[in-house]
């Protein structure tokens, strides 16, 4: 079974955003970039798989500019066995990373595509299922536990009360959360190995997809700024404080 | 212009998170629509019928909308999605599932948590974790759109007297089945809904500590709520975590016990109306969103907050 893995280049999660001056969107210029940390969690679960016996190849795909072949690296030096790149240098939006993915899926035929649940940049939540729309696959979305059948996949995902199982048929669309795993540190071997797997490299035209975005971003502002109030000495003054001044007890 | 909106029910009620997307539906102007597929769900089409400013309840009833799985749901929201200019749902765990399927198949691209409506094709929405937030304006001929649902008041539950409608249920996709769900009973309120909540994090230590928590929270009728940190390392539940890729709460007051702040955390709270922090590290970031900051090692403050809220 072969396991697609999509991968995004986006700040990394330690950075602290600055939105520009102009107010066009954020500061990307010398600012470090990683892997989206939901997808590092999909790149684990795949070679996992290929670990346990079930999958038999890896392949991981990021879309965007040039350097996204270095996230497709990370992914190859944790285990993944070969990239595709799709190179574009402007914005892309969940619908039109979706319909390159399900042009590469009619290419690769994996039977599991696991994706991030988000990106950590534009905060959609949207690709995972768009792909499983235009696929006319089955998904099992915010995944905490997955368990492969003979035909089919048991998915334990998490929702806002608690845990729901689901089982859904093979081909699927994953989207991963937290919980699914804690993923690997690349070691240096193996990242000496990544150098050399392959890395194919296409465009959007060669996928027959106008990546052009739909939506039309008038501006990217700073949020509303919450200012610091003051410590309390102790329980006693906090009590008093929540009483009668913020009067919210 | 009118609006659909797809409301999340568990067949007998109507999720608080609903009346929030209504609202936002309200402010975009003209008459509003409410879906609700369920199956055996006569008493929350009913309930959506009440809620004021909705003029039509769409009620869908038949077993393949028992569980609200996206491959069934999507299809039928897709199929009413003609009529209306705007197809809404709250950014649920539900809506978050099932709108980015029904926008792909209507070849449209999704606005995901929306926190305000500019006009009918400009909303704002926050990136990178609330970090900045960005106006958009779309030109799809249908517009399909999330709801912050702390970005928004509740509708009126009560007050309105929609007309329901039967809907044609469109069939079994055959793609997913329901096996089960272990959801997390409390008698407290719901986190995204309470108008206190009181979080822990990695200072609690371990999950029994937060009985103390649970004891604060019963006091103030509060609901408890948790940092990433304090998820991953199993103290509580994943439906605690409060976050950019948790849950999003805005109460009147929110406690954050041993919580440093994270941005990613952050992210999930810092709309609150009044934030009170308690933690013994006073450089912790908390400190900075805070209103009321207690720089006190939580073992001793928490116990003598619960003694404080008896007298």
């Amino acid at each position: 079974m072969k396991v697609l893995v999509p991968v995004k280049r986006v700040i990394d999660y330690n950075v602290k955003v600055r939105v520009k001056a102009d107010q066009t969107g954020v500061e990307l210029a010398n600012v470090k970039m990683s892997m989206n940390p939901f997808d590092e969690i999909s790149v684990e679960e795949a070679i996992r798989l290929k670990e346990a016996g079930t999958a038999t190849e890896v392949v991981a795909v990021s879309l965007g500019v040039q350097q996204c072949q270095e996230t497709i690296r990370t992914a190859l030096a944790m285990g993944a066995d070969r990239g595709i790149h799709v190179l574009h240098d402007g914005d892309l939006e969940p619908l039109a990373v979706a319909k390159m993915l399900k042009a590469v899926v009619e290419k690769e035929q994996p039977q599991l595509v696991i994706l991030g649940k988000q990106a950590i940049d534009d905060d959609a939540n949207q690709t995972g299922q768009m792909l499983a729309a235009l696929l006319g696959w089955g998904q099992a979305t915010f995944a905490s536990k997955i368990e492969m059948g003979s035909g089919e996949a048991k998915v334990t995902r998490e929702i806002d009360g608690g845990l729901e199982t689901i089982s859904v048929k093979l081909p699927a669309i994953v989207t991963t959360d937290l919980r699914l795993n804690e993923p690997r540190y690349a070691s240096l071997p193996n990242i000496m190995k990544a150098k050399k797997k392959p890395i194919d490299q296409m465009t959007p035209a060669d996928l027959g997809v106008d990546p052009a975005p739909r939506l039309q971003t008038l501006k990217v502002e700073e949020p509303a700024k919450r200012e610091a109030g003051v410590k309390v000495a102790d329980v006693a003054e906090l009590v008093s404080k929540l009483r009668n001044e913020a009067k919210v007890i | 212009m009118s609006v659909l909106v797809v409301a999340e029910h568990d067949n007998s009620e109507i999720a608080p998170a609903t009346l929030n997307a209504v609202t936002a539906a309200t402010q975009i102007g003209g008459d509003v629509a409410v879906l609700v597929a369920g199956s055996g769900s006569s008493a929350a089409a009913e309930a959506a019928a009440k809620i004021a400013g909705v003029s039509k309840v769409l009620h869908a009833d038949a077993a393949e909308y028992a569980n609200g799985l996206a491959e069934n749901v999507a299809p039928l929201v897709v199929a009413l999605a003609s009529g209306y200019s705007h197809v809404l749902a709250p950014a649920t765990s539900f809506g978050k599932n099932v709108m980015p399927r029904a926008a792909a198949m209507l070849d449209v691209q999704q606005i995901s948590e929306i926190s305000a409506v500019v006009d009918a094709d400009t909303f704002v929405r926050p990136i990178y974790a609330g970090n900045a937030m960005a106006t958009v304006k779309s030109s799809d001929s249908v517009k399909v759109i999330t709801v912050r649902t702390t970005a928004f008041d509740a509708a009126a539950a009560e007050g309105g007297s929609a007309a329901v409608e039967a809907a044609d249920a469109k069939g079994d996709a055959g793609l997913t089945s329901y096996v089960g769900a272990e959801l997390s009973s409390s008698e407290r309120p719901e986190l995204t809904s309470a108008k206190i909540v009181i979080s822990g994090g990695r200072g609690m230590q371990n999950g029994e500590n937060f009985k103390m928590l649970e004891e604060v929270a019963d006091k103030l009728g509060a609901a408890v709520g948790a940092s990433r940190a304090a998820v991953d390392a199993g103290f509580v539940p994943n439906d605690y975590q409060v976050g950019q890729t948790g849950k999003v709460v805005a109460p009147e007051l929110y406690v954050a016990v041993g919580i440093s702040g994270a941005i990613q955390h952050l992210a999930g709270m810092k709309d609150s109306k009044v934030i009170v922090a308690i933690n013994k590290d006073e450089e912790a970031p908390i400190f900075q969103v805070a209103d009321y900051g207690l720089v006190a090692d939580l073992f001793e403050a928490v116990p003598e907050l619960s003694k404080a809220l008896d007298g």
